[in-house]
């Protein structure tokens, strides 16, 4: 072995990249939104109205509507009313036109969406720009394809719509999570009535003005704004045909209990703890990008996110060095400017429970490592951190911390890394990094999880079914398994 | 290290991975000052280069007035870091740069193919070295790398290493005949333990030339030399960065891999002909707010 020298890279001084911001302008905001019900904005029947602001300036952005019981009673009847009405008799040729139409004018008003949904997220736009918008886009546009199809999606059975859906989405990729969640529901004739998180609203109420735009028939989708009692509402509404929630495990726990004994169909999408398991034979510096890419992509509020590194002992200290090396050029700051890595943590709860953890790891015994960048005054930031030397029964192994907070542990042989990344009450998603095929298998198809990555992380496609095992929830979405969420499949027929 | 653990050593390549590593340098955005600064620390990595049959004195002549005199108007203008050109042209070129500062380049070693005796080789460097070339510029055997033969690879950096003597040794791998990255990878991995000053991506008579993948690749293979060994290797990438939008890419992508240390035409050059003129144009445009006509800007 080469004698080890403590070599160090300069990444602190010289040619820095000057700020290069879109201009929160091409957000085109208005000061205060409606909730959407039976095609129309509306206002709230308490005439209450919450502030959405930017987790980054601090500013108040917009006032938005909150909904109570008596909104989600009129959302839930005009989707009623547009399901028997409209929708589900609607040529499913013709649903698929409408898909097609919304996808359309996203694409048209992408960088208006990009810049919106950074702004009131706080996500950098390079991510908003070139992942959540095309990712919105190619899932409506996918189940367009599907609309006039069911038939084929499962052969020798019959298919129909459930009804009316009811979908509540969380506030890490808003409105890629609706497009998750309408798109397959539209596709497959049901209608909708579905609640953004209550800290980022403002995509979903753009999208309200693009079903308007593209003459969506009234009622077919309901978009109500508000926080988890609006939610609560929505899910025990006795003519809702199913719920659809993704967020964290303990509302999931509690959906569940509500809805045991109804006959509402429901599927969940809740947390994870994922590992990336990197092998000697890797591929280190890929691997490396995907170890950033797992965990500080969307600073860390992913619930597929690779949070946990389960490193081989051989290569361990190497992998390390280059993985501190690169997260020194990650940069940290304002959401709008087109070089940031990564944004603002989406609110000050979510800031004070990554802080909380950030003195658990340490209390527990694992080393913090954080980079040097400098962080911005106003706003909630979260520099990229390591704990290194954590164990299995660290709380920073087990629990889900959603920031950009990656626990780092090593193993010695194959089975080793299978045990340990299947030792969690979460089964959502995995990594496996080898450049041996073989082992590459061996390996993902130990992994109980609902999706594995080889070589690579955080690839998502509108084709590729997404979900969990264990507390990661049930039901797929996306690809063929994901319509099966949203429809009665019989050897009889639906309901149709 | 010996040649059987450096090439231990050597790590398997994800040209995925690669890939998508390239993409995200290409999303920074550059603007204002640090474009400015970028731009010049561009234009003072340049090897001008000519590199062709048809090449005179008189046109090895006017290439060397350039590189010392890039715009008229400018000020506080670098020179580039070097010309490039044949040993034949080696005499002239160093008479007309003298000792300003831009250093003199000579292609050696049987450039482009390499398809010669290792002593005819050897002496070619030699006299291109006495001629008064302060860099040389040389090929590996890629036919032989190819066979496996990476002993003989080896041996001949060593050998040429030698009779540079005092010049510095860049060494072209010549990706484009290297057909992977782990071979990339491979072939850096022995120039540097062969004692190359530079490595270096093509010959520019190979299609491709150089492309920001292998570059990540060669650049990530001196970042692990340094880090285990404390080795220092300069970079060179020559052939299609023919623009500022591209070697701006290309500091970038140097920056974040390898630290802002070789940030510096003692350690990273451009291989260039048409780069030098469109920097100076985009330099224009930084400071006047308007692009001007390249009538504006001699072509030599």
């Amino acid at each position: 072995m080469a004698k080890k020298h403590s070599n160090k890279l300069d990444f602190d001084t010289g040619w820095h990249y000057d700020p290069a911001p879109e201009s929160p302008e091409l957000a085109k905001l208005k000061d205060s939104y409606d909730l959407f019900i039976d095609g129309k904005f509306v206002k709230p029947t308490s005439g209450k109205y919450f502030d959405t602001t930017s987790p980054s300036s601090q500013k108040i952005l917009a006032k938005v509507a909150e909904a109570d019981k008596r909104d989600v009673a009129k959302a839930v009847t005009a989707a009623r009313k547009a399901y028997e009405g409209t929708w589900s008799r609607l040529r499913p040729s013709e649903r698929g036109k409408y898909l097609f139409r919304i996808a359309r004018v996203i694409q048209e008003r992408s960088r208006e969406l990009a810049v919106t949904e950074s702004l009131d997220g706080g996500k950098p736009i390079r991510e908003s720009r070139d992942i959540d918008l095309p990712l919105v886009a190619a899932h409506f546009f996918y189940h367009a394809g599907w609309a006039d199809k069911l038939s084929y999606a499962f052969p020798g059975r019959k298919v129909g719509p459930l009804g009316v859906a009811g979908q509540i989405i969380p506030w890490n990729f808003p409105l890629l999570m609706a497009a998750w969640k309408i798109a397959p529901a539209l596709a497959t004739g049901n209608t909708v009535v579905i609640k953004p998180a209550e800290t980022t609203p403002l995509t979903s109420l753009k999208l309200a003005e693009i079903l308007q735009e593209v003459d969506l028939p009234p009622g077919v989708v309901n978009i109500l704004t508000g926080a988890g009692s609006t939610g609560e509402c929505i899910v025990r509404h006795p003519d809702v045909d199913k719920i659809a929630f993704t967020g964290s495990t303990e509302v999931g726990k509690l959906i569940r209990k509500t809805l045991a004994g109804t006959d509402k169909r429901l599927t969940l999408e809740l947390g994870g703890k994922a590992a990336n398991i990197v092998f000697e034979d890797a591929a280190l510096d890929q691997a490396v990008e995907g170890i950033v890419n797992g965990i500080f992509f969307n600073q860390g509020h992913v619930c597929c996110a690779g949070s946990r590194l389960l490193v081989q002992e051989s290569i361990s200290e190497k992998l390390v060095r280059k993985l501190k090396d690169r997260m020194e050029t990650l940069v940290v700051g304002d959401p709008l400017d087109k070089n940031t890595d990564i944004g603002a943590i989406n609110s000050k709860e979510q800031l004070k429970k990554i802080q909380g953890y950030l003195k658990v790891g340490q209390r527990e015994g694992a080393e913090i490592f954080q980079t040097s960048c400098p962080l911005p005054k106003r706003g909630n930031w979260c520099p990229p951190t390591l704990f290194l030397n954590a164990s299995q029964s660290h709380r920073i192994s087990q629990e889900e911390i959603f920031g950009p907070v990656l626990a780092i542990q090593t193993f010695r042989t194959v089975d080793e890394a299978i045990e340990k990344a299947n030792n969690t009450p979460f089964g959502l998603s995995g990594g496996v990094w080898t450049d041996k095929g073989a082992k590459a298998f061996h390996v993902s198809e130990r992994i109980k999880a609902g999706v594995v990555w080889n070589n690579t992380f955080n690839k998502f496609d509108p084709a590729s079914p997404f979900g969990g095992y264990k507390e990661s929830g049930f039901g797929r979405e996306g690809g063929r398994h994901g319509l099966e969420a949203y429809l009665n499949i019989s050897e009889t027929g639906g309901n149709r | 290290m010996s040649l059987s653990a450096t090439l231990a050593n050597s790590p398997p390549i994800d040209s995925v991975g690669v890939a998508e590593r390239v993409a995200r340098f290409c999303t920074r955005s550059i603007k204002k000052s640090s474009k400015m600064e970028a731009l010049k620390l561009a234009l003072s990595m340049i090897d001008l280069t000519t590199l062709e049959g048809k090449d005179t004195e008189d046109k090895v002549r006017r290439l060397c007035y350039k590189a010392r005199h890039l715009h008229v108007d400018l000020p506080d203008l670098p020179t580039v870091a070097a010309v490039c050109v044949y040993p034949t042209m080696v005499k002239v070129a160093r008479e007309e740069l003298n000792d300003c500062g831009v250093k003199v380049a000579a292609v050696a070693t049987s450039f482009p193919s390499g398809q010669d005796d290792l002593s005819l080789r050897i002496r070619q460097t030699k006299g291109a070295v006495r001629h008064g070339a302060q860099e040389i510029d040389m090929v590996i055997s890629r036919g032989r790398f190819l066979a496996g033969d990476y002993q003989y690879v080896t041996d001949e950096i060593v050998a040429v290493k030698e009779a540079c003597g005092e010049a510095h040794l860049k060494v072209i791998l010549e990706t484009g005949e290297l057909y992977t990255l782990e071979n990339v990878r491979k072939a850096s991995d022995i120039a540097i333990h062969a004692g190359a000053d530079f490595i270096k991506t093509s010959t520019g008579k190979v299609q491709p030339a150089a492309t920001m993948e292998v570059t990540l690749v060669m650049l990530e293979a001196i970042r692990d030399h340094f880090q285990e060994t404390g080795k220092i290797v300069g970079m060179k990438p020559a052939g299609g960065i023919s623009n500022s939008k591209i070697a701006i890419r290309y500091l970038v992508m140097l920056r974040e891999t390898l630290g802002n240390r070789w940030l510096t035409p003692k350690l990273f050059r451009f291989g260039a002909s048409s780069l030098a003129n469109d920097l100076l144009m985009q330099i224009v445009k930084q400071s006047s707010g308007v692009y001007q006509s390249s009538n504006y800007f001699s072509i030599d």
